[in-house]
C-alpha cells in the first residue's frame, strides 16, 4: 500500500476500516510490517505525515483497536517511533487507554520484552502521557504486591510484571519518584514479604530484583537494601532493564560496534602494556642471578616433604567423640572433624557401639573455626554413620525430626541426611571396596532452598522415558557389580516414622502451618526414599502408605508441595511392582487418576501440570502393560 | 629428578633430657678422639666420642640447671659452660680431670648464650648479659677483668639480649660486637668505645639467634615468626637488611653458618633443620628427623672435609648426626 502525496485534505477513514479489518483477522505481521517501517519513514521528520498517521489510527473502530495496537506496539522498531505514530491517541481514546495501560501489562504476558520498552518508552515520551506512566506503575505494583497473585499466578506472569516495573522506574524522573516515594516503600515492603515467603528460588529471587531495584530508586543518599542471590542470566536481564539507553538514531548498530571495538581494543593494549613493564625488570635480575650461579655447585635435595605442621587428629573414634564435645583445642577439633568420615568409614564395628551418640553429636555440632565445606564435613559424617548403623541412627533421628527446639536447618539437615544414606545403601557397592559416598549425578547437594527436587525429577523423568519405550529384545548387557540391596532391610525404618506425625503441630513446628518449606521438602524427601525402595519387600506397604498421605495433601496451597505430591505418585507407580498396584490399591489409583486429570486442567503452576501428565502416562503404560500380558 | 633427603649417619641417645646445646672439637690430630660437647636440660655435659659413638664423661656443674651454652677455649681440655644457675664455669678436663677451675655470676636469668673471642694467645673475650635488663658485659677470659658495659641509650626499648656473637673483622682490628634484642633489632657494638655503630631492625619479633660471616661482612638472623633476615655490614659499619627468607613454619632457634661458608643450618620450631646455600639463601635441604622442637645446631670443625658433620639437638632427647654437602 502505497500513499501518494496529494495535496488535498483526504479522508482517511477507509484506510483505517481496512487496517482494522485486517488486523483483526490476524493478519497483522503482513501488513504492518510492510506498513510501520513506510510510515516510520515518512513521519520521521514530517509533521502532516504524522497527523496523518494519528487519524488513521484514530478512525479505527473500537471493535478492532485492540489488534491494530497490539500490531503496532509488536511492530515498532522503538519507543520513539511508536510515539510518532501514535501521538496521543492512548491519552484521547478510551479504548487505547484501557488496552495499553491495563490489558497488555496486566492481563496477557506472552509479549516479549521490547514490547513492554517500546509501551512503556512511548508512555514517557510526552508530557500528557507521563501521568499514565505512574499510574501504571502503581497498579504493576499493586499486582506485584499482592500475596493471592504471587502464591496463584505462573512465575512466568510474575516475571513479566517485574519486567515491566523496571522498566517504570527506568523511565521515571526524580521528580515523579518523590512524588510517589511512601507508596513505593510501603508497596515495596508488602511485595518482598510475599516474595520471600515463597518456595520456589524463582519467585525469591525475582522479588529480591524487584525490591532491591526499587530501594534504589527511592534512596538515591544512604543505604540501600541489597539481598544476597545467584546472579543468573535472568537476573542480569533484568537488571539491564533498569538502565535506559538513550533512544538510538538510524544506524546504530555500526558506531556501537566501532564503540565496542575501540573499548575493546584498549583494555588489550593496557594489559599488554601492563605485562611488558613487569617482564622488563625480571629479565636482568635473572642475569645477574645467573653470573653468580656458575662456582654454585650444590644440589638441592627434594623438598615436597616440607609442609606446614599440623596437628594430628585422633586414630580412635572415641576420641574423636571426646575431641568433639568438650575439647578447647581447636586445632584438635579442626583436625577431627575433617577426619572423621574416614575414621567412621574404616571402622564400622566400632562406629556401631557409638553410633547414636555420633549421630546427636553432630546433629549438634556448630562450627567453631572456620573450616572450608564445613557443613559438606559434617554431613558426609552422618551420612557415614547413618549408613554404618542404620537402624538405630534413623531411629533417632526419625524421632528427632518431630522433637521440640531444633531450627529448621537441623529438620531439613536430617531429611537429606536419610537421603543421602538412603541412596548410599540401594546403590550396589563392588566387591570389596566401600564407596566413599561417592553420590552419583544427579545428587543433592545441602543448601538453603536447593532444587534438589529439580535433580531427582530429572532422574524419574528418565527412569519414566526409558519406561515408556518398549524394549524389543533383550540386549546382552554387561555384567554389573552386584550385591545385596542393603537398603532393603531399612526402608521402612527410614520412612514410616517420617510419615507418622506430620498431622500433629508442636509449639516450634507446624508442619501444616507456617513451615510449609519443610513440608515441601519433607514430601520430597518421601518421594526419593520411595523411589529408592524399589525391590525392597516393604515397597508396598510404604506405596499404600504414602497414597493415603498425598490424598490428605492434595489441596495445599502452596506449588512446592503440590509438586512433591505429584513426585511421590510419580515414585509410587514406579517403584511398586505392577501387579501389587493393581490387586491392592485399585480404588485409591481411581481417585488418584480423577484428581491428577484435574490438575493436569487446572493447576495455575506449569511445573504441577506437567508431573500429572507425566503421571498419568504411567498410568496409562501400567494399564497397557497388564493388558498385554496374558492373564 | 631431586633425591630424597637424606637419613642422619647417627644419632646419640642417651642424655634423657633436652639438649640445649652442642660443640664440636675435631680439630686434634691422632691420636685424639673427635669429640662433641652436648649441653642438656637436667644440668650435664655430656662428652661424646664420636668414634665409639658413646658417652666418655659427663660433667655436672650447674647443680641441676639447664645448661645451654658449652664452648671451648682453645682445645678439647679447656671447656666453658653457661647455665641458668646464673654461673659461667670453666672446666679443666686434661688428663680425665673434671673440675670447675673458675666460675663468673653472671646475675642473669635469662637464656642469652655467652660469645667467646680469642684475641691474642691465651686471652680471651666473653660477652655475655648481665644484670641489667638491657645490658651487654664484656669480660676478659682468664682475668675476669671487665672490658666494658653495653648499656643501649635511655628510650631505646630494645628488651633482653637475647644472642650475642663477638667478632673481628680482620686481625688486630677492634673487636665489634652483634647483639640481637627482644625487640627484633640487631646492634652493631664498638667495644674501645662502648658505643653502638648501628642498629637494625629486621623482625617483629625476638631475635632468637644470629650468626655472622666475616669474609663477606653479611649475617643472618632468625625470630620466632616465620621469616629469616639476612644483612650485611656496609663500609661506613653501617647495618643494612640484605633480603628476607619466608619459611613454611615460623620459629627458628639457631642459626650457624658451616666454616666453609658454603651452607646455613637453621633448627625450627617445627622439628625441622633446614638447610641453605649460603651465597643466595637458596633452600637446600629439609631434615625432618626430630619428634620435637630442635633447639641447637652446630658444624663441626674437622679438618678433612669429607668427614664434615653437622649435629642437631632437640627437646626430644636425641642429638642427630649429619653428613652433607661434605663433598666440596
Amino acid at each position: 500500500v502505497c500513499f501518494t502525496l496529494g495535496g488535498s485534505d483526504c479522508s482517511i477513514s477507509f484506510v483505517s476500516h481496512v487496517l482494522g479489518k485486517v488486523c483483526v483477522h490476524g493478519r497483522q505481521k503482513e501488513m504492518l510490517s510492510v506498513l510501520v517501517p513506510h510510515l516510520a519513514e515518512l513521519t520521521r521528520s514530517d509533521c502532516i505525515w504524522q497527523r496523518m498517521c494519528w487519524r488513521l489510527l484514530e478512525c479505527v473502530p473500537e471493535r478492532w483497536m485492540e489488534a491494530v495496537l497490539l500490531g503496532f506496539v509488536q511492530t515498532a522498531p522503538g519507543a520513539d517511533v511508536l510515539s510518532r505514530l501514535l501521538g496521543n491517541l492512548v491519552v484521547k481514546n478510551k479504548k487505547a487507554q484501557f488496552v495499553l495501560t491495563q490489558k497488555v501489562l496486566l492481563l496477557q504476558y506472552s509479549h516479549k520484552t521490547a514490547v513492554l520498552q517500546n509501551l512503556l518508552g512511548y508512555l514517557s515520551l510526552d508530557p500528557l502521557r507521563r501521568p499514565l506512566l505512574v499510574k501504571v506503575l502503581q497498579e504493576l505494583l499493586e499486582t506485584w504486591g499482592s500475596g493471592s497473585a504471587v502464591r496463584h499466578s505462573p512465575p512466568e506472569q510474575q516475571q513479566y510484571i517485574s519486567k515491566a516495573i523496571l522498566i517504570c522506574l527506568s523511565h521515571l524522573k526524580e521528580s515523579e519518584i518523590e512524588s510517589c516515594r511512601q507508596e513505593l516503600l510501603t508497596s515495596m515492603m508488602e511485595g518482598v514479604k510475599c516474595h520471600l515467603d515463597s518456595n520456589l528460588p524463582r519467585i525469591r529471587h525475582l522479588g529480591m530484583i524487584v525490591a532491591e531495584s526499587i530501594s534504589l530508586k527511592i534512596n538515591t543518599d544512604g543505604p540501600v537494601l541489597k539481598f544476597q542471590y545467584e546472579e543468573d542470566d535472568e537476573a542480569r536481564e533484568l537488571k539491564s532493564l533498569l538502565v535506559q539507553t538513550t533512544p538510538c538514531c538510524a544506524v546504530p548498530s555500526l558506531p556501537d560496534e566501532e564503540e565496542n571495538e575501540k573499548t575493546a581494543v584498549l583494555p588489550s593494549v593496557s594489559d599488554s602494556d601492563k605485562r611488558s613493564p613487569t617482564a622488563a625488570p625480571v629479565v636482568p635480575a635473572e642475569e645477574s642471578d645467573t653470573d653468580l650461579d656458575s662456582d654454585d655447585d650444590l644440589v638441592p635435595y627434594d623438598m615436597s616433604e616440607d609442609k606446614e605442621l599440623r596437628t594430628k587428629a585422633p586414630l580412635y573414634l572415641r576420641d574423636c567423640i571426646e575431641v568433639l564435645t568438650g575439647c578447647e583445642n581447636l586445632d584438635k577439633w579442626e583436625a577431627t572433624v575433617k577426619a572423621l568420615e574416614s575414621l567412621i568409614r574404616k571402622n564400622p564395628a566400632a562406629t556401631r557401639e557409638v553410633s547414636v551418640e555420633l549421630a546427636k553429636i553432630l546433629l549438634h555440632l556448630e562450627e567453631k573455626t572456620c573450616i572450608e565445606s564445613f557443613v559438606e564435613l559434617r554431613q558426609r559424617a552422618q551420612v557415614a554413620v547413618l549408613t554404618t548403623d542404620p537402624i538405630p541412627v534413623a531411629q533417632y533421628l526419625t524421632s528427632q525430626f518431630y522433637s521440640l527446639n531444633y531450627s529448621l536447618r537441623q529438620r531439613v539437615d536430617i531429611l537429606d541426611v536419610l537421603v543421602l544414606a538412603a541412596q548410599e545403601l540401594s546403590y550396589p557397592k563392588s566387591r570389596g571396596k566401600t564407596k566413599h559416598s561417592v553420590v552419583p549425578k544427579p545428587g543433592i547437594q545441602l543448601l538453603p532452598g536447593s532444587d534438589s527436587s529439580k535433580d531427582w525429577r530429572r532422574v524419574v523423568d528418565e527412569r519414566i522415558k526409558s519406561k515408556t519405550r518398549r524394549i524389543a529384545t533383550g540386549q546382552a548387557q554387561v555384567e554389573l557389580p552386584s550385591g545385596p540391596n542393603e537398603f532393603n532391610s531399612v526402608a521402612g525404618h527410614f520412612f514410616f516414622p517420617l510419615i507418622q506425625h506430620f498431622d500433629r503441630p508442636l509449639t516450634t513446628f507446624d508442619l501444616l502451618g507456617e513451615d510449609h518449606f519443610v513440608l515441601g521438602r519433607l514430601v520430597h524427601t518421601l518421594a526419593v526414599l520411595m523411589y529408592l525402595a524399589v525391590n525392597t519387600v516393604a515397597v508396598t506397604a510404604m506405596g499404600k502408605a504414602l497414597l493415603e498421605f498425598v490424598w490428605t495433601l492434595r489441596f495445599h496451597t502452596d506449588c512446592y508441595v503440590r509438586q512433591g505430591l505429584l513426585s511421590c505418585v510419580s515414585s509410587m507407580l514406579l517403584s511398586v511392582p505392577a501387579e501389587r498396584l493393581i490387586e491392592d490399591m485399585t480404588e485409591e489409583l481411581l481417585e488418584t487418576q480423577s484428581w491428577l486429570g484435574d490438575v493436569v486442567e487446572k493447576d495455575p503452576d506449569g511445573d504441577c501440570r506437567r508431573l500429572a501428565l507425566q503421571n498419568l502416562l504411567l498410568m496409562e503404560n501400567l494399564k497397557k502393560k497388564l493388558q498385554s500380558v496374558p492373564s | 629428578m631431586a633425591l630424597p633427603p637424606p637419613d642422619p649417619q647417627f644419632v646419640l641417645r642417651g642424655t634423657s633430657a633436652a639438649v640445649h646445646t652442642l660443640h664440636f672439637c675435631c680439630g686434634g690430630q691422632e691420636p685424639d678422639v673427635p669429640v662433641l660437647f652436648s649441653g642438656s636440660e637436667n644440668g650435664l655435659i655430656h662428652v661424646w666420642n664420636l668414634k665409639t659413638r658413646r658417652v666418655d664423661t659427663a660433667l655436672d656443674g650447674h647443680g641441676r640447671n639447664s645448661v645451654y651454652c658449652v664452648e671451648t677455649m682453645g682445645s678439647k681440655d679447656r671447656l666453658l659452660s653457661q647455665g641458668r644457675d646464673q654461673r659461667i664455669c670453666l672446666w679443666d678436663l686434661a688428663e680425665g680431670r673434671m673440675s670447675v677451675t673458675d666460675s663468673v655470676f653472671t646475675e642473669n636469668v635469662g637464656f642469652c648464650r655467652c660469645s667467646l673471642l680469642k684475641v691474642a694467645q691465651g686471652r680471651w673475650l666473653m660477652a655475655m648479659a648481665s644484670k641489667a635488663l638491657e645490658e651487654v658485659q664484656v669480660l676478659e677470659l682468664p682475668s675476669k677483668m671487665s672490658v666494658c658495659t653495653l648499656k643501649p641509650g635511655v628510650g631505646a626499648k630494645l628488651g633482653m639480649p637475647m644472642c650475642l656473637k663477638l667478632c673481628q673483622l680482620s686481625c688486630g682490628s677492634q673487636p665489634l660486637l652483634l647483639a640481637g634484642y627482644e625487640d627484633g633489632s640487631v646492634v652493631l657494638w664498638n667495644l674501645s668505645m662502648g658505643k653502638a655503630l648501628s642498629q637494625l631492625i629486621c623482625h617483629q619479633e625476638p631475635v632468637m639467634s644470629l650468626d655472622f660471616d666475616l669474609e663477606k661482612t653479611k649475617g643472618i638472623s632468625g625470630s620466632s615468626e616465620k621469616v629469616l633476615s639476612i644483612w650485611s655490614l656496609n663500609e661506613q659499619q653501617n647495618l643494612q637488611v640484605y633480603k628476607t627468607h619466608k619459611l613454611v613454619n615460623a620459629g627458628i632457634s639457631d642459626i650457624t653458618i658451616r666454616p666453609d661458608k658454603k651452607i646455613v643450618a637453621t633448627a625450627g620450631w617445627d622439628h625441622r633443620i633446614r638447610i641453605f646455600g649460603w651465597k643466595k639463601m637458596k633452600p637446600l635441604a629439609v631434615l625432618d628427623y626430630h619428634t620435637a622442637t630442635v633447639h641447637c645446631v652446630s658444624f663441626s670443625d674437622h679438618k678433612q672435609p669429607s668427614e664434615r658433620l653437622l649435629a642437631a639437638g632437640s627437646k626430644d632427647h636425641r642429638i642427630s648426626i649429619w653428613s652433607i654437602y661434605t663433598q666440596t
